[in-house]
């Protein structure tokens, strides 16, 4: 039942409605804040380097467990390693992971679920494994593949996105049906037109809006995600700097330095807020179901 | 209508099947020789080769695959390499702690994260919606390991209100019981109740929204009915939905969270086996969850049946 | 004679992208007992926000009124505390909208729907209410009907669902009917068997009714005296006949020249140049101005006023509503 009703939410735009749209974006005053807030941290993350010239892993033992000052804004940790370096190269990392398997979710997510929607014999199978795949918490499915693949960046990345691929998958699927559904593909089909071409024309243009809202969430939930698994210390493993394994890293030491585990956490937290708020302003303007205003 | 109830059913049988193969695909995934991984890189040439038999790695993988189903069916999930005890049981001792704290947790999210949902939609842009939605965001974006940590630091050794971890078993001690998995089920529920609310509200707003709610305020119907009776009814079909999904991210939120709180539960259980590399009981672990969450799964898409009277005549 | 609701200058607000909005303007009209009242207007024109607030339903916070009044036995229902006007909904006056199958709530059966306002305002037993749906059903020609009042919506077809509607509005003998559009969702055949049934409904139960339609002829099948909107705003109101025959407005005239001719042979149908204004746009004077063909500088001097050219007969329209002019 929810499938079709999903499906039935977003629709193929015409050129003025898009400028339509991407004004009441901008307009939006969630969608600015998790804009403005997303961005700044992209930007601190991007441009690290040049934000500080201290090496992430760089180990001044002379000056461990120094509180925040000047000379070190995030204080250090139990290495003498400034910590406001750390978080910056953290987030490197951290934002790198949730971008790429928010990327990744979305054009596979997108591939299958159109083939799901156009193939029928194709799927049952696609379907039920996507089912299968949900059938794990998202934390479980991801610790069970980078314990298949190994504690690296590389594992993280291609566990979160089976994590989060059948979600997508599904919805796209959802409104690719309603696409078949249509009469005008009907008569686009007697008039010669390829599977391909319905697919990618109609299909797609269909799925973008709830997509891309599903995706901006996938990027939130991938941020939390890694940082729970480097925090278990299977995610991405020491020295490099992840903001979930700084925690873990700090954890040990909390009562002596607990700026160690503060800044890492809001940097998740603030990273989280914000791209929830871009998927609740997207959402908002693209899905014309919650379009009733009150 | 038993007739969907049995397709229904039936739809769930392919998909345990996957999941039994995706679990058995655990061990075969493993970069290199798995033998040579689980049994570690300093381990003897004789060690490794008893690893690959104890655990049947020098079959083909066909036949794997067939005598990993016949144990399935036997009842055999495996057995951990490391605590020389099956599977089974091995989960069976921990599964009422992580049972406890994501009943407990999910206890405390429904009321909470139902009733707050409602008045936010209902009093839509009003500073009751943004408070409530602002706290629902902050709980959906913190992560609940960081906030654990903090409210162990503050509330366990700053104010010594709260054990710092360990659990007490229900029937040894009720209160201390309660007082172990309290915070820790607390901590859980945030992002619980963070999510539902969202959810509840967007879920009440499109009820809400309906040309029904319109005729039932035309019939004369006190606010709290029309809302009540009319909008909320309609919603909860998507209240249900996300429910399920809570059910799903309480035990995946229980596995760090058992960690942090060092609580003798299934997922801490989980984090050791893949940091000891007993990669039978994780594979046996998920196993068993992933068949538990099929049968959720399937429950759930019958509860629909009950709560959407259109979706019974498929 | 006193008029059973009395609608007098009603301006009606919408909360818009950029602020207040006004859509109805100096609305008024009387309607009498067992009246028979149309209300004809495009989209837009102000005729479904004017139904809507007889009782009040627009969606919270998103309508104001910022004058007048609509006065019912003493009551004057823009004002009144939520109590009051609750009871007077669904008991005295009632609804019916355009849309029968998103208006029906999918997950409660019919009997369910119907007993709601029985058990409501007459205090019925279940037992008692569910005997009285069953007779209700029967009364709006379901046939059939102790089996379908156990069904929900979803199981009927559009013509029974908009008659289970009509039945959940007249449960408990309202003294008027507000029709929003009840036949436009339906197809033809079923749309003349609907307005037959609230003809035949009228006449039974002795109830006005305030018929909303763009369709003119419904209008002309079915009312009495027909209220023409624009813009917002009245332009004419007249006797059905006077309406059709010899219309004052240029709107109306418009309208009536763009039906379809019964007989035949007619190559292009005419339309009325131009299109409806927006809520917020400004327009000096008459807000049809820009589209009338008989447009004079005292049109767009000053707006014009809802003027009585006979006992029965109103028009907004200055050059029209001078003495002495004939049609």
């Amino acid at each position: 039942m929810t499938d079709l009703a999903v499906g039935a939410v977003a629709g193929t735009l015409a050129p003025r409605r898009q400028f339509v749209l991407l004004r009441r974006l901008a307009a939006h005053r969630s969608f600015q804040i998790g804009l403005v807030l997303v961005v700044l941290l992209g930007l601190a993350a991007i441009f690290a380097p040049l934000l500080t010239s201290v090496d992430p892993s760089a180990m001044k033992v002379r000056f461990r467990f120094r509180p925040p000052s000047a000379a070190f804004p995030f204080g250090t940790d139990n290495f003498g390693r400034d910590i406001f370096t750390r978080v910056l190269y953290g987030a490197r990392v951290s934002l790198w992971i949730g971008l790429v398997v928010a990327v990744s979710t979305g054009i596979l997510g997108a591939a299958i679920g159109i083939l799901a929607a156009q193939f029928h014999r194709l799927d049952s199978i696609l379907m039920r494994c996507m089912d299968a795949l949900m059938s794990f918490p998202a934390i479980l499915l991801a610790l069970g593949v980078t314990a298949a693949l190994g504690p690296r960046m590389e594992s993280v990345i291609v566990a979160l996105t089976v994590a989060y691929v059948p979600a997508g998958a599904r919805i796209v699927r959802a409104s690719a049906l309603v696409v078949r559904e249509l009469d005008y593909i009907a008569a686009a089909r007697i008039a010669g037109a390829s599977n391909a071409r319905i697919m990618i024309r109609h299909m797609l243009p269909n799925s973008v809006s709830p997509l891309l809202v599903h995706v901006t969430f996938v990027f939130a939930y991938a941020i939390l995600a890694e940082a729970a698994l480097s925090f278990l210390g299977v995610g991405v493993p020491p020295p490099t700097a992840s903001w979930g394994n700084i925690i873990a890293e700090g954890r040990d030491y909390a009562t002596e330095a607990w700026w160690v585990m503060l800044f890492p956490g809001l940097g998740i937290t603030l990273s989280a807020l914000g791209l929830n708020l871009v998927g609740d302003g997207l959402r908002d303007v693209l899905d014309p179901r919650l379009s009733w205003r009150g | 209508m038993s007739r969907l109830i049995a397709v229904r059913v039936l739809q769930a049988v392919p998909v345990i099947l996957i999941v039994s193969v995706l679990a058995f695909l655990l061990i075969t995934l493993l970069p290199g020789d798995p033998a040579v991984v689980i049994a570690g890189d300093q381990a003897s040439p004789e060690a490794i080769a008893a690893v690959r038999h104890n655990l049947g790695l020098d079959k083909p993988l066909i036949e794997q695959l067939g005598i990993w189903f016949i144990h399935l069916v036997q009842g055999n999930f495996g057995s951990s390499l490391m605590l020389n005890q099956s599977v089974l049981s091995a989960m069976g001792e921990r599964l009422p702690v992580t049972l406890s704290l994501a009943a407990l947790s999910i206890l405390i999210t429904l009321p909470v994260g139902i009733f707050a949902g409602v008045i936010a939609a209902y009093y839509r842009q009003t500073w009751v919606d943004t408070l409530v939605m602002t706290l629902a965001l902050i709980g959906v974006s913190a992560p609940a390991f960081w906030i654990a940590i903090l409210s162990i630091l503050f509330f366990g050794v700053y104010l010594r209100w709260l054990p710092t971890s360990g659990y007490m078993p229900f029937l040894q001690n009720p209160a201390l019981w309660l007082r172990s998995l309290v915070l820790p089920a607390l901590i859980l529920s945030l992002f619980q109740i963070g999510f539902l609310a969202r959810m509840t509200r967007s879920a009440m707003l499109e009820a809400l929204g309906q040309d029904f709610v319109r005729t039932a305020r035309a019939k004369g119907l006190s606010e709290w009915k029309a809302v009540g009776k009319h909008a909320f009814r309609n919603a909860l079909i998507l209240i249900v939905t996300a429910i399920g999904i809570l059910l799903s991210t309480a035990i995946g939120g229980s596995v760090v969270l058992e960690q942090v709180f060092a609580l003798p539960g299934v997922g801490r259980l989980v984090v050791q086996g893949i940091l000891a590399r007993d990669y039978p009981l994780v594979q046996g672990v998920m196993l068993i969850y992933g068949f538990a969450f099929v049968l959720i799964n399937l429950a759930v898409d019958l509860l629909y049946t009950l709560l959407d009277p259109r979706v019974r005549y498929d | 004679m006193s008029a059973l609701v009395s609608i007098d200058k009603l301006a009606v607000q919408f909360r818009g992208d950029r602020g207040w909005v006004s859509a109805v303007e100096d609305v008024s009209f009387d309607i009498g007992e067992g009246e028979c009242v149309g209300v004809v207007g495009e989209s837009g024109s102000g005729k479904s926000v004017t139904a809507l607030s007889m009782l009040r339903l627009h969606p919270r916070g998103t309508a104001r009124f910022p004058s007048g009044s609509i006065v019912y036995a003493g009551l004057d229902l823009l004002h009144a505390p939520e109590r009051d006007l609750r009871a007077v909904r669904g008991r005295d006056i009632a609804m019916v909208f355009q849309d029968p199958m998103s208006s029906l709530n999918p997950v409660l059966t019919i009997c369910d729907q119907i007993c709601e306002p029985l058990r409501l305002h007459q205090g019925l037993s279940k037992a008692a209410a569910r005997r009285r749906a069953i007779e209700l059903l029967d009364l709006v020609r379901i046939a059939d009907a102790a089996r379908r009042v156990d069904e929900y919506p979803h199981r009927l077809s559009g013509g029974m669902r908009q008659r289970a509607m009509i039945a959940i509005a007249i449960a408990c003998r309202p003294r008027l009917l507000i029709a929003d559009e009840p036949t436009t969702a339906l197809d033809v055949t079923i749309q003349a068997q609907i307005l037959e049934l609230l003809r035949d409904l009228r006449a039974e139960l002795g109830m006005a009714v305030l018929l909303i339609s763009h369709d003119l002829g419904v209008i002309a099948e079915f009312a009495r005296r027909v209220v023409v909107m624009y813009a917002g705003r009245i332009v004419e109101d007249a006797p059905v006949d006077v309406l059709f025959n010899a219309p004052r407005h240029p709107y109306t005239e418009g309208l009536m020249a763009s039906m379809p001719p019964l007989e035949g042979g007619a190559d292009r149908l005419y339309a009325i140049p131009g299109r409806i204004p927006d809520p917020d746009e400004p327009i000096p004077g008459c807000r049809f101005g820009p589209r009338c063909a008989h447009l004079e500088p005292v049109c767009r001097a000053s707006a014009p006023e809802l003027v009585a050219i006979s006992e029965t007969h109103r028009v907004r329209c200055t050059p029209r509503a001078r003495p002495g002019v004939l049609a």
